[in-house]
């Protein structure tokens, strides 16, 4: 999933104040799995803007809802229906949501509600870890399912770097050394001499060479 | 001048080579690696000059090293992977051997986080190993990487690191053959103090043959204090100091440490020129260039073979 942390709610209302209605947009996807801008939050932070408003004497009307996504045109104009009231919309989507709603919407301010992080996993209850870079050229088989370029501090493709110590990172101990994951994992299955091999450079085309990347699926198309 | 690798040569010749290390200031006067030359001078075939070492912005290690190369120095070329692209690191290599630099130690770099530019992007475009096989296929073959031809090819002597003492240490020989399969001539290691484990890891080494394939240079650092032990021991990653060593430190007074610090340096330095697959040694005083010197003699590596014919 894509994670998200919501901004703090100083940077937010500055970046509000401008506007006197306001719709706090969230969406029931990627956003919503890591808490940060689901149905749940998108209520708690229009709660707290408008508590903020009041105590500050602002005449401000601040209203929320969630779609299923924000970064899926056929979701994004269900908001065709509520959006005229509004001057500007704050949008609790990942990037892409904002940026989508910015597309159809051109003559309304969406300003961002979340910092975007990171392609990644659940691992606990309140704890979320990336694990994908979105290179454009997966290498998870040759790494025993562990990826080197997301999770290794240095994206060494032969790891392990001098500093891997008691299987933790030098960069944070509180990082694991995803080279001493792979080694253990290929040992398992005897395939650690798949690491003797020097990999070549990483062709990073796939991921920058082009500039943004897009996916054309003809068979898809209509 | 001379455009012939000092220290290529001292170690082909069979002789027990010296390198030792030279930060390059945090300023813009040349004077101030040039004073450091000056010291090492006599005492080493080669200097390796780092490359914005512990990620802190310095005189580039490729303009310091034209400076010592000037001062009549052989400078082994430190470069990190952490701050250049391929385009600039193939570039700088190209650079580097037209300005007559004939050694090069390959290098991933400490990572940005720790030095004075935590804000900064870290590159890593390519590896250590890859950088070192994108070197060698620049010298031996004239190709960069995506396969294009030089018009004419860089001369270099490659080096990469090895870390006989971080984990896991099972990989760490696998690694070290990689380096050297990769097309590393010489090898320069972590500071060595655990003398044990060093031995095991170069008999590990030997066993696959890898001790007939690269130089072997073992690295040494002089103790400053107790102080700097207990810290290279608790907060460098990969750093294995045993606690005898630290005892000895604390067991003579502040004002007598540093020559302590040079004492088990030069008794390191001596053990080491006995082990047969060690072929030289790397002294990285950090900060505190005239104890090279002081070493050198105590441990009967004085004079060097090519001092005076360079």
């Amino acid at each position: 999933m894509i994670t998200g942390e919501q901004k703090p709610v100083e940077e937010i209302r500055q970046m509000i104040a401008p506007y006197k209605r306001i719709l706090v947009l969230g969406c029931g996807s990627c956003v919503a799995e890591c808490s940060a801008g689901g149905e749940k939050e998108t209520a708690m932070l229009a709660s707290a803007l408008r508590m903020a408003a009041r105590m500050n004497n602002e005449d401000v009307t601040i209203e929320e809802m969630t779609l299923d996504r924000q970064c899926v045109m056929q979701f994004v104009i269900q908001l065709d229906k509520v959006i005229d009231p509004y001057d500007a919309v704050l949008s609790l989507g990942c990037g892409a949501g904002v940026q989508a709603v910015a597309e159809m919407y051109p003559e309304v301010p969406i300003i961002p509600g979340l910092n975007t992080e990171f392609l990644g996993e659940t691992k606990a209850q309140g704890e979320w870890a990336e694990t994908c870079l979105g290179c454009g050229d997966c290498m998870l088989y040759h790494f025993g399912g562990i990826c080197p370029l997301a999770r290794c501090s240095k994206q060494i493709l032969n790891g392990p770097c001098g500093g891997s110590v008691d299987g933790r990172c030098e960069v944070n101990p509180d990082i694991p050394c995803a080279w001493q994951l792979i080694i253990d994992r290929l040992d398992k299955f005897g395939g650690l001499d798949r690491l003797e091999d020097i990999y070549p450079p990483k062709d990073w085309s796939k991921k920058q060479g082009g500039g943004p990347r897009k996916i054309i699926r003809e068979d898809q198309q209509k | 001048m001379n455009h012939e690798s000092q220290l290529k040569k001292v170690l082909s010749q069979g002789e027990f080579a010296v390198t030792a290390e030279c930060g390059p200031p945090k300023g813009a006067d040349p004077d101030v690696i040039l004073k450091k030359g000056e010291l090492l001078k006599g005492s080493v075939d080669g200097v390796n000059v780092t490359d914005n070492q512990t990620a802190i912005v310095r005189m580039s290690s490729l303009a310091a090293c034209s400076l010592l190369k000037t001062a009549g120095l052989d400078p082994v070329l430190q470069m990190v992977v952490r701050d250049r692209n391929r385009i600039s690191l193939q570039s700088d290599i190209l650079g580097a051997s037209a300005l007559g630099i004939r050694n090069v130690l390959c290098l991933s770099g400490d990572h940005q986080i720790f030095g004075n530019q935590p804000q900064a992007v870290g590159v890593f475009d390519l590896d250590s190993i890859q950088f070192v096989q994108v070197v060698k296929g620049m010298r031996d073959d004239g190709v960069i990487t995506g396969g294009d031809s030089l018009d004419h090819k860089p001369d270099m002597f490659i080096g990469a690191a090895a870390n006989p003492f971080a984990d896991p240490l099972n990989f760490r020989i696998v690694r070290l053959a990689k380096k050297i399969k990769a097309g590393a001539d010489f090898i320069q290691t972590q500071c060595i103090y655990n003398l044990d484990r060093f031995e095991s890891w170069l008999s590990m080494a030997a066993d696959r043959g890898l001790t007939e394939k690269a130089y072997i240079l073992g690295g040494v650092t002089p103790l400053k204090s107790a102080g700097m032990a207990r810290y290279m021991k608790n907060r460098v990653a990969g750093m294995d100091i045993p606690d005898d060593v630290i005892k000895r430190m604390e067991g003579v007074p502040k004002e007598k440490q540093r020559e302590e610090g040079i004492n088990i340096c030069v008794e390191t330095v001596s053990r080491l020129k006995e082990l047969p697959d060690v072929k030289g040694v790397h002294i990285m005083a950090i900060e505190w260039e005239e104890a090279v010197g002081e070493i050198v003699k105590q441990a009967g590596l004085h004079p060097r073979p090519l001092q005076d014919k360079g």
